[in-house]
């Protein structure tokens, strides 16, 4: 956190002066370990082993809090007898298809409510799963059947415990290399910070995503979290520190293919003929997802305006619909094939940043137009004639038929618009300056596209045509540039009803087209005509919640399902954590934040059994999203590879499943090889799998920004880190003959990059399965354009993702390690290919359920 | 050598504020470099040079004319050895060094120009446009801190934002810090402070805790930028016990004067001698 995220790391200071203890796990030693009570070295990849073994050690040691799981976790409810463990079947669960890499989820569901869950399969195809992003999945009918002493063996609860009892201090040893002392002390840590009086936050970053069991690492913290009673109250919670600013706010409205605004799934084109279909198979019963027709109405309102009728299913039609997987590596492959033409990158360099970099570069090779908006001419911009193909002969300038278009970006000093960060909080900021020459907002630049484009269609008389006509586009421009008001969008956002009067709240939503509101969690946000996101009232001035600070969604709640700070019975957990509390003399919840719970609900009240929406939420129900108002300590749906957290090995590992006989995650998602671009290395067991010895993880530092587009071009940081270095312990160095500040060459069967060499004890070498491991850090900042320069750690990187979300794997894959710099022009090519017939490599490797 | 513990007062300033400082605390560094970027952005500080350096994160090495804040990054086993011979735990230290605006300041003694001056608030400022590139300040500095700037040659430094502190705002590098490492304010009250937190380290089971810079009685009088460390000074690339230079420069004068009046009574000696 202190790498990425410096400024944000001043409230964990602020926590430390007041006595707060940080722990940090991370496999290199970083600036946040420096400042850190206690840094654990584990290896890459491992971290499922390390999380799982402190639920084991919570369960085992009693320390989990009793009173919190069975009255707000779904740990009392029992599974149908047709579940099958990891336990049961050596590492998968029950359902798996191993043709189709996919689970049925029917036998993860509770015993005694109806067949509900996902189709895995087509929910995994459409990234589906990223839906509950403010939520839960959906569950069948009916009253599932419950056992509040949580002693029935089908109960999540010893379901829970038995799928964890081999995630022991000695499997940590043997699968993560972190001695037995270092992790018991995290675990007496982080349990005897947790309880009644006291809270634990966890807080990561894309070191736990980037797996092909991304999603499920952070669920494993989760159901940690939970155990501990750390959800809902302050002081816990998990924090996920995003990438760069507002990538919280592009998920919330989003920049995915998947999602709506607001976590509204994206319409399938098969699935959701009309919006009652769709309603219906995407809206939940129970809980505030039972309101999402108001929600979809009042957005498609805010989109079409007058157009969107009940009669026409208010525009619902107009939607663009999914086919299948669209996301971004998917994207590639269609651009590979010929099938995708167009692309717009905004801030974004995937030439440098993303995984498999060669095939970005390649899809891009055959588009017919590329338009690049950013600061710089950044890798993704010049390719096509400056491009490691053209170096390797790969590609030839005159043959690359794509039209790139270059337009200068304004960046955030000279542009209106809000930040929404981890906690959900949206902050304004104010341009400070006019972008120079031609360089120009996001804003300025979609809006006025847009015009341009609707003057072109104009005359059009083709139905096509009508949902980009019917589109309410008329905001108000303001200055020189004819500069969109950016506070007429958020109000947009907002809403308003049919006075025109702005919304306060998301519950004022109707779904009879009364009300248009652009994103219904941050309904609220200019609330009564006023920017509240511009709010900067000093936290001396106000209570310690800060609620007049920016403004958070929902409703601006500054810890969500809070209902949790209190007890069954409404009583703060202790004086100490009290947070909001039913007031059982005026009859409603009150305390230092908003209530996430309906403020006249007593803790008593027991919904009629044909309740629907919130009103099917109990009293003493807090998570109020989800359909039964419980956290999940199991997931009977909405995951597509497990209703619990197993450890698997990454796609390229060197060592074996240490905990079942299955290696990889089965359901993860595997990229085609692309034309022999997308190759997998063997892993432990397989043939020549010592080929690639070494495990590599990529990273970040703090004096650059992601794929560099905003830091290698600026001198004042790139002096700071002035090229592409690698990071390897001295036994490591030892082995392969790497000299401190020389050169190294890493290699896989993708690509090879050359390195300045760091050899330092920050980057350990573990013992693992009783064998040595090293692992090379590799930050990946770098291109080979700017003033700071170096080889693209992506073109090490494969395509084998996580299921869910699609997230590539980066942060553990193998490679090999050699002095000296690497080969020029066609002999880098040859040096790659040799080591796959050394290894043995088809299209075929690694690709095994 | 002026006693007055005042540097402005001692040069004359009659109706002065009271002295700033600076007081970096390293136990708070994160090493960001933050003060690094702040400073060349405010005072317009051109880039100084991109050069891999291997020294951990190091990548500035020292202060120079083109680095008027430069973070130290240590990589270091403490102890060095443990009994079963093993390393002793890894750890990082992050310090950011700066000028320590002396209270008896040698470069300021010995510029010939009057381009080094003392300010109102007690800091050592140079002038870009008095400064003639003599020179002669550079190896008086006992940290090695003040530079000529190689295509120029003037000599430059930190201003503790002199520009900022007219106006009432705090030097760029400590506005920018993100943990509050880098403490700006009334060199008293900074003191008081550094003790405090001191004694908060030792009791808190960090004996290796200390000051340095912050005594009025050492070799400079007391740096009006201190920092609180946490090994010794020379792990940091700190002198250990840095003396002004010109201290010694009256007394070597006398000698000289006298010497000199020897020489030339020798002198007129012999003339008288072999007339």
């Amino acid at each position: 956190m202190a790498e990425c995220h410096p400024v944000g790391f001043q409230w964990v200071m602020e926590a430390k002066a007041r006595g707060a203890k940080l722990i940090h796990v991370d496999p290199r030693f970083t600036r946040t370990s420096a400042l850190a009570d206690v840094h654990v070295s584990l290896r890459a990849g491992s971290d499922i082993v390390f999380l799982g073994a402190i639920i084991r050690y919570v369960l085992e040691h009693e320390q989990y809090f009793r009173d919190y799981v069975v009255a707000y976790t779904n740990g009392p409810v029992l599974l149908r007898d047709d579940f099958r463990d990891t336990e049961d079947l050596d590492g998968v669960f029950s359902g798996f298809d191993p043709e189709g890499r996919s689970y049925d989820t029917s036998s993860w569901q509770y015993e005694g409510a109806d067949d509900g869950g996902d189709d895995a399969s087509a929910a995994k195809d459409a990234a589906q799963a990223e839906s509950h992003g403010s939520g839960g999945a959906p569950v069948g009918e009916g009253e599932p059947r419950r056992d509040d002493t949580m002693q029935h063996p089908r109960c999540v609860f010893q379901v829970l415990k038995r799928h964890f009892s081999r995630y022991t201090p000695e499997m940590v040893e043997e699968a993560c290399g972190v001695p037995q002392d270092a992790f018991l002390r995290v675990c007496e840590m982080i349990a005897s910070n947790s309880g009644r009086d006291r809270t634990t936050a966890f807080a990561y970053a894309v070191g736990w995503t980037q797996h092909t069991v991304g999603v499920q690492y952070i669920r494993t913290a989760a159901i940690l979290q939970t155990l501990l009673g750390n959800i809902g109250r302050p002081g816990g919670g998990i924090l996920a520190l995003r990438g760069h600013a507002s990538i919280q706010g592009s998920t919330d409205i989003p920049t995915l293919f998947n999602i709506l605004p607001g976590y509204i799934a994206m319409p399938h084109a098969h699935k959701h003929e009309d919006l009652d279909s769709f309603i219906e198979a995407e809206a939940a019963t129970k809980g505030y997802w039972g309101n999402m027709r108001a929600y979809m109405v009042s957005l498609l309102k805010a989109y079409y305006g007058d157009a969107a009728r009940p009669d026409n299913d208010f525009c619902f039609d107009y939607l663009p619909r999914l086919t299948g997987n669209h996301s971004t590596y998917e994207t590639v492959r269609e651009q590979m094939k010929g099938a995708c033409s167009g692309y717009f990158l905004m801030g974004e360099n995937p030439a440098v940043g993303s995984a498999n970099a060669k095939m970005q570069r390649l899809g891009m090779a055959k588009l017919d137009w590329l338009v690049v908006r950013d600061f710089s001419l950044i890798e993704s911009a010049t390719w096509w004639k400056d491009g490691p193909e053209i170096e390797s002969g790969e590609l030839r300038t005159d043959d690359i038929a794509t039209e790139v278009f270059f337009l200068p970006a304004a960046a955030h000093t000279e542009k209106n618009g809000t930040f929404t960060n981890t906690q959900r909080l949206l902050q304004w900021h104010h341009a400070a300056v006019e972008p120079q020459g031609d360089a120009r907002s996001e804003l300025w630049f979609m809006y006025h596209l847009g015009l341009r484009i609707r003057e072109k269609l104009a005359a059009s008389t083709d139905a096509m045509d009508r949902p980009v006509l019917d589109l309410t586009w008329d905001y108000p421009t303001k200055g020189r540039l004819a500069e969109p008001d950016a506070e007429a969008v958020l109000a947009e956002i907002n809403g308003w009803g049919a006075d025109h009067a702005p919304l306060s709240a998301s519950t004022e939503l109707r779904d009879d087209g009364s009300t248009t509101c652009g994103c219904w969690i941050y309904c609220g946000a200019y609330a009564g005509g006023t920017n509240q996101t511009a709010r900067r009232k000093p936290g001396s001035d106000q209570s310690w919640v800060a609620p007049e600070w920016g403004w958070a969604w929902p409703a601006n709640r500054r810890i969500l399902y809070n209902r949790a700070s209190a007890d069954p019975d409404g009583r703060p957990w202790s004086d100490r954590k009290a947070y909001v509390w039913w007031d059982a003399g005026e009859k409603k919840w009150t305390g230092h934040d908003v209530p996430d719970f309906e403020a006249d609900k007593p803790p008593d009240h027991v919904p009629a059994p044909d309740a629907k929406g919130p009103d099917a939420i109990g009293g003493r129900d807090p998570f109020v999203m989800q359909v039964d108002g419980k956290a999940w300590l199991f997931a009977p749906a909405g995951l597509t590879d497990g209703p619990l957290p197993t450890h698997y090995e990454p796609q390229e590992s060197p060592f074996a499943n240490a905990l079942y006989g299955q290696l990889r995650n089965p359901a993860r998602q595997l990229t085609d090889a692309s034309g022999g671009h997308n190759l997998y290395h063997p892993s432990d067991g397989e043939p020549a799998s010592d080929v690639f010895p070494y495990v590599a993880t990529t990273y970040r530092l703090t004096e650059h920004h992601t794929a560099g587009g905003m830091s290698r071009w600026q001198p004042y940081l790139s002096e700071l880190q002035p090229e592409m270095f690698c990071e390897v312990s001295p036994e490591l160095a030892a082995e392969r003959g790497l000299e401190h500040a020389g050169w190294a060459t890493i290699v896989t069967a993708r690509g090879a990059i050359e390195a300045r060499v760091l050899v330092t004890d920050r980057v350990a070498s573990l013992t693992v399965a009783g064998r040595r491991v090293h692992q090379v850090g590799l930050p990946y900042h770098w291109g080979p354009n700017g003033y700071s320069t170096g080889d693209a750690a992506n073109e090490l990187a494969h395509l084998s993702l996580d299921p869910n979300v699609h997230i590539q794997e980066v942060k553990a894959f193998t490679c090999d390690v050699q002095p000296g710099r690497r080969p020029r022009g066609r002999a880098r090519l040859a040096l790659v290919d040799e080591y796959r017939r050394r290894a043995g490599i088809t299209e075929a490797t690694g690709r095994e359920p | 050598m002026p006693l007055d513990p005042d540097p402005a007062t001692s040069v004359g300033y009659t109706d002065h504020p009271d002295r700033v400082g600076f007081f970096t605390d390293t136990t708070l560094c994160i090493g960001c470099k933050a003060c690094e970027v702040a400073c060349k952005e405010w005072n317009h500080v051109p880039d100084d040079g991109l050069k891999l350096t291997g020294m951990s994160y190091d990548n500035t090495v020292s202060l120079s004319a083109d680095s008027w804040r430069h973070v130290a990054f240590v990589e270091q086993h403490k102890p060095v050895a443990q009994e079963d011979g093993g390393p002793g735990e890894l750890r990082w230290l992050m310090a950011s060094d700066v000028c320590k605006h002396c209270t008896h300041a040698a470069c300021l003694d010995v510029c010939p120009t009057g381009s080094l001056f003392r300010t109102e608030f007690g800091t050592v400022v140079v002038q870009e446009d008095i400064c003639n590139g003599c020179g002669y300040c550079i190896p008086a500095c006992p940290y090695g801190v003040i530079d000529q700037r190689k295509d120029d040659g003037r000599a430059w430094k930190c201003t503790m934002c002199y520009d900022r502190l007219g106006v009432g705002l705090e030097p760029a590098c400590a506005k920018a810090c993100p943990t509050d490492s880098i403490q700006f304010g009334l060199l008293d009250d900074l003191r008081a402070r550094a003790h405090d937190r001191v004694d908060a380290l030792h009791a808190a089971g960090v004996p290796e805790a200390r000051l340095y810079g912050h005594d009025p009685t050492d070799g400079v009088g007391g740096a009006g930028a201190f920092f609180l460390l946490l090994d010794e000074p020379e792990v940091y690339g700190m002198p250990p016990d840095p003396v002004v230079t010109t201290r010694d420069l009256p007394e070597m004068w006398k000698r000289v004067g006298t010497a000199a009046v020897a020489l030339v009574g020798a002198a007129i000696a012999a003339f008288v001698g072999t007339s």
